[in-house]
């Protein structure tokens, strides 16, 4: 639903109830004038609104209704029980008109003519006609005159009701549920009309109109009763009261830590898990679409850009990105100011623009995104930038800085004085900035929930503000180190992996001048001691064995050494005291389970402090970034079988982990096989060291394919680790393709391929699909280029298999020398993301030259995207097929193939 | 705290619009004394958690049931030599400042006084001048000289420093 319109329907469901109860008191009070002014004005803001909205239905109501309240309010009318009885009615108008309208979004159709004459009649003080003539009011008691004096009406009001009713098309078009209360609105009327003594005669007509009544109750606007309104204050409580039970909680969970057998461990667990879902709902309440702080933006810019004229496009990248309340609520203000001095010291006018070769319309762009447990909101103009010269002149005329010092200072340094109290550069204080209070005010703000705010400023060409400021402020996961005899919590979010390190181990630490760095894997990690960072005590004491936490802030990855690693623990991030703010390495503080409070660690401050170490390593660490990305990541399942070296296999190749009992294996030709879902499935084992359970039950890796299954009998099950998937040794031995550094620990990966066929040696044949060309593909020469040995080890068995004949290189110019040498292809098939030349730009070498121009081309990607294959197609792939995804590979390549040759 | 509790023989007189009240307290035997008002609580010794970097006025943050609360040595902050040998566990007073806590550790917490403004003088010229700072006026007591603190000055640790 628009969001005008259900924030409309919030606000008059409540202006209604709130309508109810002052009428009521209305009646009972006619002359109290406040109540009067008040329901006036209710209804008038509903009338005023409906306008707005174009709601001309509701708005002629509410206009009637209005008339005579007004005429009520400067005592021109008597307020009696008929006169209230029919703006109650036009309220339970309004009120079906909202609850269609909160249904289909749309004002019913009909009119409302016959209230709206009522009203009117009113207004003008006669009687609506015979029916439901009221009094006129001159008798002060209004009341017994009413009585007294319509015996008879009452029961011709219904009549006159069920004709109304007939007529009044609206309500018969709405869907059943909302039908009765225009009943319930036309017999009201008729109340004041009945005597009293007649009530108890008329016993149908009270049903008629009380069940109705009841129903409209029950059917409160629905929008009224999705969303109510909370105090914040009160949300606010409840956040700090989770905030303190999750403390509880952990203070609990870790005294029954290490004790299996107590008996508090299950209904522990269970109040853990309900502390997590309150901890998530209440966050949630919380959280609110950044949006809602820019939704008075557009419209201080137009003011902006009509008052100095200048032409001003306002772009919000990025709304929908959420936070919490409080921050939001925090940055609101910073974020218009700066949007507002963009726009009006940022931006040069139209003819300044022109001058300098821009274009006419100024650009403002905001753009708010996550990134790593922060929010990132970044404000750009393409103005003139901030003046050097002036702000140079500034500085020395307020006395921050003398002219020398300034010279010693970057840009940067001198930029930042923006930041400082009453520094306002603007030449004439306008109505909207250059009063010199502002930039000071945004920057403690920020800093105040624990942000940083970030200029960079070029001048002629704009500006550009970056605010980083935390998701939230309250509960983060976090890992427990001790240095120095002091415990730290580190974001887990900015935590990558923990090395422990011993002086003999291969994890030993080096120094290359005093700086320590780690060997890990094949890159060197530069070290920060915190310890000596922390000023805690000399770096250089030698311990047994040493910690190193992997941390990465932005696209730098470094170490931080630490005594010792607890473990993780969520807490509850307390803003650090004003007098520490200054301290950069600490994002807040904490109170940990045990009560004990300790010092959140940031990791960009951290970072920062070894700034210089960043900047001048920031090359070569995107070079590495770049080779990183180049090997993407794969799912390994990591298990024992036949000996305590490791083994792994692609997670995506196992169908299932399952444990079978011993006792179930047969044997089939002299092989273990065991019954599984209808089916008989051999089981394999890894090598000949290998062997069945005695008894009990066997861990076993399922590999299916369509009706087929395989079991791999393993020892044990190690983990899944998530991994760069890097052959680091080929061995000759069959089932092996190789040993990779998995997780920190040299494993050997198994050839899947090699068992598959040994349980079914037809495995990757004879299934019906690809069967119907097995033959014809014999000979058929196939190029494969992926730069993943694994997966020219994977696939270079599995095509050989399926008939084809495959040569295997792993990069494009290995590929492209080939063309060169004259070789010559019935298909090749190709993987995207490569080192050097990628897939796409192979594609477009090969179409780009005539020898290999009509070879079919297959892209091979983990990345299948319709974008990705968009643009496969549009470099020249013939298709795209999803790596692992065998089916879909060889039947694209026996239709291809095979057409080809058609 | 039982030194919390106002003494009892105040005089009527005494109770009069002329006189406040003082939490006093104790640093290396001189009397200090800060408005009654603005102190949340009396502590007993408290494990404090060193905060490393911090000036080393903040003896570090301690946990007030739930709440973080910031430790200033006011020893230190009063350039006074730390306590030797840590014969008696200090004490320490919960101030609010500006929506924020913070723990004043001192030797010893006395008991609340109610004093007449008559017995107040400003601060004697020839005082430190870091005392100055600190000093909102003195006492004349019995025997006596109690100096009041600005806590907002003792707690603005930027500013004697900058």
């Amino acid at each position: 639903m628009d969001d005008l319109l259900s924030e409309f329907l919030t606000e008059t469901s409540e202006s209604i109830s709130v309508l109810d109860v002052a009428l009521v008191n209305l009646e009972q009070n006619p002359n109290d004038r406040e109540i009067l002014q008040n329901i006036f004005r209710l209804v008038h803001t509903i009338k005023g609104t409906c306008g707005f909205l174009g709601l001309p239905r509701l708005e002629a109501v509410a206009h009637s209704a209005e008339n005579v309240l007004g005429k009520f309010r400067d005592g021109e009318l008597e307020v009696g029980a008929h006169a209230v009885t029919l703006i109650l009615t036009s309220i339970d108008r309004i009120k079906l008109i909202l609850s269609h309208l909160e249904q289909h979004e749309a004002e019913p159709e009909g009119n409302d003519q016959d209230l709206i004459s009522q009203l009117n009649a009113m207004a003008e003080g006669k009687p609506p006609g015979a029916a439901a003539s009221a009094p006129p009011p001159p008798p002060p008691p209004p009341q017994p005159s009413v009585s007294k004096k319509e015996p008879l009406p009452g029961e011709v009001s219904d009549e006159e009701l069920q004709r109304i009713f007939d007529a009044t098309p609206g309500p018969a078009d709405m869907a059943p549920p909302p039908a009765p209360p225009p009943a319930q609105e036309q017999s009201q009327p008729a109340h004041p009309s009945e005597p009293h003594e007649a009530k108890g005669g008329l016993p149908a007509t009270q049903a008629e109109s009380k069940a109705p009544a009841m129903s409209g109750d029950a059917k409160e606007s629905a929008v009224a009763a999705q969303t109510i309104r909370v105090n914040v204050e009160l949300l606010e409580n409840l956040m700090t009261l989770v905030s303190e039970l999750v403390l509880t909680r952990n203070q609990l969970l870790q005294m029954v830590r290490g004790r299996d057998d107590s008996e508090f461990s299950a209904p522990l667990q269970r109040l853990s898990h309900i502390t997590t879902d309150l901890q998530e709902g209440v966050m949630k309440t919380r959280m609110q679409p950044i949006g809602n702080a820019w939704a008075k933006l557009p419209r201080i810019v137009r003011d902006l850009s009509v008052e100095t004229g200048k032409k001003i496009d306002l772009q919000m990248i990025g709304a929908e990105t959420e936070l919490d309340r409080q921050v939001l609520e925090l940055i609101k203000d910073p974020l218009t100011h700066m949007v507002r001095n963009s726009a009006d010291h940022g931006l040069e006018g139209v003819e300044d623009r022109r001058k300098a070769g821009k274009p006419e319309l100024g650009k403002i762009v905001l753009n708010a995104y996550h990134e790593g447990g922060h929010i990132i909101i970044e404000i750009n103009d393409d103005g003139r930038g901030l003046n050097m010269g002036r702000i140079r002149q500034k500085i020395v005329q307020n006395g921050l800085a003398s002219e020398a010092e300034l010279d010693s200072m970057s840009d940067q340094q001198i930029q930042q004085y923006i930041f400082k109290a009453g520094f306002s550069t603007a030449e004439k204080v306008t109505s909207v900035s250059g009063r010199g209070v502002g930039m000071d005010v945004v920057r403690t703000n920020i800093e105040k929930i624990g942000g940083t705010i970030e200029l960079k400023s070029v001048e002629g060409k704009g500006t550009n503000f970056t605010i980083k400021i935390p998701l939230t402020l309250a509960i983060v996961s976090a890992l427990i180190v001790e240095c120095g005899g002091e415990r730290f919590a580190i974001p887990q979010i900015s935590v990558l992996e923990l090395v422990r390190t011993t002086g003999t181990s291969e994890n030993a630490i080096e120094m290359i001048n005093n700086a320590p760095v780690l060997r890990l894997r094949d890159r060197l990690l530069p070290l920060v001691s915190l310890k000596s960072l922390l000023k805690l005590g000399k770096a250089d004491e030698e311990l047994a064995e040493t910690f190193i936490v992997v941390a990465q802030v932005g696209t730098y990855t470094f170490g931080i050494i630490v005594d010792r690693v607890f473990d993780t623990e969520e807490i509850v991030v307390k803003p650090v005291a004003p007098i520490l703010r200054n301290i950069t390495m600490f994002s807040g503080n904490t109170i940990l389970g045990d009560g004990s409070v300790i010092m959140i660690l940031d990791p960009n401050g951290i970072a920062a402090a070894t700034g210089a170490m960043a900047g001048s390593s920031q090359a070569a660490e995107q070079a590495h970034l770049k080779d990183l990305h180049g090997e993407e990541k794969t799912s390994l399942l990591v298990f024992r079988a036949g000996g305590a070296d490791l083994k792994a296999v692609p997670l995506a190749l196992v169908a299932r982990l399952e444990e079978v009992d011993v006792a179930s294996v047969e044997l089939s030709h002299g092989k273990p096989v065991v019954q599984y879902r209808g089916h008989l499935m051999p089981l394999i084992m890894v090598s000949e060291h290998c062997q069945l359970q005695k008894e009990g039950r066997q861990a076993v890796l399922v590999f299916s394919d369509h009706e087929r299954s395989m079991g791999l009998v393993v020892d044990e099950i190690v983990d899944i680790v998530e991994d760069i998937l890097k052959i680091e040794i080929t061995v000759a031995q069959p089932g092996l393709i190789g040993t990779a550094v998995i997780a920190g620990r040299a494993t050997d990966v198994i050839d899947a391929g090699f068992y598959l066929t040994q349980a079914f040696g037809d495995w990757f044949g004879v299934t019906k699909e690809t069967s119907a060309f097995g033959e014809e593909q014999g000979g058929k020469r196939i190029l494969l280029v992926d730069d993943s040995l694994f997966f020219r080890n994977l696939l270079t068995p599995l095509l050989s298999v399926a008939g084809f004949e495959v040569t295997a290189v792993e990069g494009v110019d290995k590929a492209l020398a080939l063309r060169e040498q004259g070789a010559s292809f019935d298909a090749i098939i190709s993987d995207i993301e490569m080192p050097g030349l990628n897939g796409f730009q192979f594609a477009e070498a090969v179409r780009g030259d005539a020898r290999w121009m009509t070879v079919p081309m297959i892209a091979l990607s983990s990345h299948a995207t319709e974008k990705d294959f968009e643009r496969g197609r549009k470099v020249g792939f013939n298709d795209y097929v999803a790596k692992f995804d065998r089916d879909a590979l060889l039947e694209t390549l026996s239709q291809i193939v095979t057409g080809g040759a058609a | 705290m039982n030194q919390l509790v106002p003494a009892g023989k105040r005089s009527l007189a005494e109770i009069s619009a002329e006189t406040q009240d003082y939490v006093t307290m104790f640093i290396d035997g001189q009397m200090f004394g800060i408005p009654v008002l603005t102190v949340q609580d009396v502590l007993g010794p408290q494990k404090v958690t060193r905060i490393p970097l911090a000036p080393r006025e903040v003896a570090g943050s301690l946990n007030l049931r739930g709440r973080i609360v910031t430790a200033i040595d006011v020893r230190r902050r009063l350039n006074l030599k730390d306590r030797e040998g840590q014969t008696k566990p200090g004490m320490s007073v919960v101030v609010d400042m500006n929506g924020e806590l913070y723990s004043l550790l001192i030797d010893s917490v006395g008991e609340v006084l109610s004093l007449r403004s008559a017995a107040f003088e400003r601060n004697p010229p020839t005082l430190d001048p870091l005392w100055r700072e600190f000093s909102a006026g003195i006492y004349r007591l019995d025997g006596k000289l109690l100096v009041v603190l600005d806590v907002g000055r003792l707690l603005d640790l930027g500013r004697s420093e900058g």
